[in-house]
């Protein structure tokens, strides 16, 4: 029973659960590892389809020790990269040309908008007819990915650039190019990042589909060899390795965009 | 001498039955090293005659000179603090203030003793290497100030300044203001919505008018200088803060509701 006496101010903490005071990290290294308790629960059971995480483990050590697993890495992080760097690359000038000038916006933007409605992996049947099974085919495919979901979200942020920032810099003497360099580039900095990180995303799920066509090493060339002998554990091992690498990518963008644009309120 | 003149300008948005008429046929002097505050409902135009002044709207008729020259698209001469402070959030407040320095072309170092010496100015020597997001809303304003004032502009133009912030930090910025104004022997129009801050900064204050927007009477303020707490409380500053008030409403003001044996010590 409460004491009707006493008028009770809740502290400041009193609405926050103990949940609300668990640090994220913390929460993350449950979730791993409820999810992988389940996992070698399943293991135990013995499930059809789902091999335990002992045979995937021993499968990534024996592919470790052979050298497939790093072979198979190198080839296809550097198609990544390749891919990627070379897309963003390309996708910024081009993003910010459509921004600032009116003419270019108005000759790329139909382009653009019509090549992003056809998903890069559609491409793949008709660049490897085309230019065969070599490295720079898939390149070229995923630097088509990587440039077409970045471009968009840098084009918006070059556009979005807030009026008044353009203005006080106007009104400080800032002449069209001053404004540009040192207000449009800066401002449009945290898009950038979205952009890439949007990019980084739609590189690997390119890269997997594309190794499944035509390849001879890499991540996803390796799945699609143990799907034909039904070797379910090689295939979870390089579905791991993929999502860990890019996730490990992923982490290390977020580590850059924290000390370039740390600069930014957040809400 | 005029520093400032809007000479019958005119300025209409959108077109037809929709057309709002911002600024009629305004004309308006400001003299040399004059404080003059600009008051008037909202739609009366006063930003947008403002905005003239800093050559970032065109007149649609009527023109705007400052120091006798016509003007044609912003420059570093004529200075503007905006109501959202706009200071680049990826710069830090030395750097802010030195932006237009940088423009100028002036050398690192030369550029870093001129921004110091505004910073001081407004009192945020301590904070000169932090980011704005670090910052209060009053100092964020402060910072504002300092680097419009550092390309050493003709005039300063400010658009409701202090709106967003606090009535006790904006009851010490005016001060702070009003200080360098004197040390700077320059000419600021300055926007507001709040009488008391009108009549106390001001050596002319402005009333604007709606329907269409234009200028409806222009008070002379002959309060003394400096203005402090005496100030503000004197019979005088009463007196001319109902004549604004009358001429922005139309009506004489209400006296507020204080209640009695000065449990009240703070004014307004």
């Amino acid at each position: 029973m409460t004491d009707t006496r006493t008028t009770e101010i809740p502290d400041a903490d009193a609405g926050t659960s103990w949940l609300d005071r668990v640090p994220s990290w913390a929460i993350n290294v449950l979730s791993a590892s409820v999810a992988l308790g389940l996992w070698l629960l399943v293991g135990v059971l013995n499930i059809k389809g789902i091999p335990s995480p002992g045979q995937v483990l021993q499968t990534g050590l024996k592919a470790l020790q052979s050298g497939v697993l790093a072979g198979d890495v190198v080839a296809s992080l550097q198609r990544v990269i390749s891919g990627l760097v070379l897309g963003v690359l390309c996708a910024i000038p081009v993003a910010f040309a459509m921004g600032w000038y009116r003419v270019a916006r108005a000759v790329m933007e139909p382009w653009v908008q019509f090549l992003r409605t056809v998903p890069p992996i559609a491409l793949i049947p008709l660049v490897v007819v085309l230019f065969g099974i070599d490295e720079g085919p898939k390149i070229m495919i995923i630097f088509f990915a990587a440039f077409l979901t970045s471009i968009i979200s840098i084009y918006q942020g070059v556009v979005d650039t807030d009026r008044t920032l353009i203005n006080a810099a106007r009104v400080l003497g800032a002449r069209d190019f001053d404004v540009f360099r040192l207000v449009v580039v800066p401002a449009a900095m945290p898009f950038v990042f979205v952009g890439i990180r949007i990019a980084l995303a739609a590189s690997w799920s390119t890269l997997v589909a594309s190794e499944l066509v035509a390849a001879q090493r890499g991540l996803g060339y390796r799945m699609q060899i143990a799907g034909l002998y039904f070797d379910l554990p090689t295939i979870y091992l390089n579905i791991l390795v993929i999502g860990l690498f890019g996730f490990i990518m992923d982490r290390m963008l977020l580590l850059c965009e924290g000390r370039l644009i740390g600069w930014q309120e957040r809400k | 001498m005029d520093k400032i003149v809007f000479d019958r300008v005119t300025k209409v948005y959108g077109e037809g039955a929709k057309a709002f008429r911002a600024l009629e046929e305004t004309t308006l002097r400001i003299a040399d090293k004059s404080f003059v505050t600009v008051v008037g409902p909202s739609g009366c135009g006063k930003t947008t005659m403002m905005m003239m002044a800093a050559g970032l709207i065109k007149p649609d008729s009527g023109q705007v000179r400052v120091g006798g020259a016509l003007v044609n698209g912003p420059s570093p001469e004529r200075g503007v603090v905006f109501q959202q402070f706009a200071l680049f959030p990826w710069l830090t407040v030395q750097e802010n203030v030195e932006f237009g320095l940088r423009i100028a072309g002036l050398d690192k170092k030369a550029r870093a003793e001129q921004a110091l010496r505004f910073i001081e100015l407004v009192g945020l020597a301590d904070f000169r290497n932090n980011l704005p997001k670090t910052l209060s809303g009053g100092m964020k304003q402060r910072c504002a100030i300092a680097r419009a004032w550092a390309v050493n502009p003709e005039i300063l133009l400010m658009d409701e300044p202090f709106g967003a912030l606090d009535a006790m930090t904006r009851v010490a910025l005016n001060d702070q203001l009003l200080d360098a104004w004197r040390q700077r022997q320059s000419t600021v129009m300055f926007i507001t919505h709040d009488v008391d801050e009108a009549v106390y900064l001001a050596t002319h204050i402005v009333v604007m008018a709606a329907k269409p927007g234009r200028v409806s009477q222009v008070i002379q303020v002959d309060l003394p200088w400096p203005r402090n707490e005496e100030v503000r409380f004197s019979a005088d500053f009463v007196a001319i803060r109902k004549a604004v008030w009358q001429a922005v409403h139309g009506h004489p003001a209400t006296e507020p509701d204080v209640p009695r044996g000065g449990a009240l010590a703070f004014h307004r």
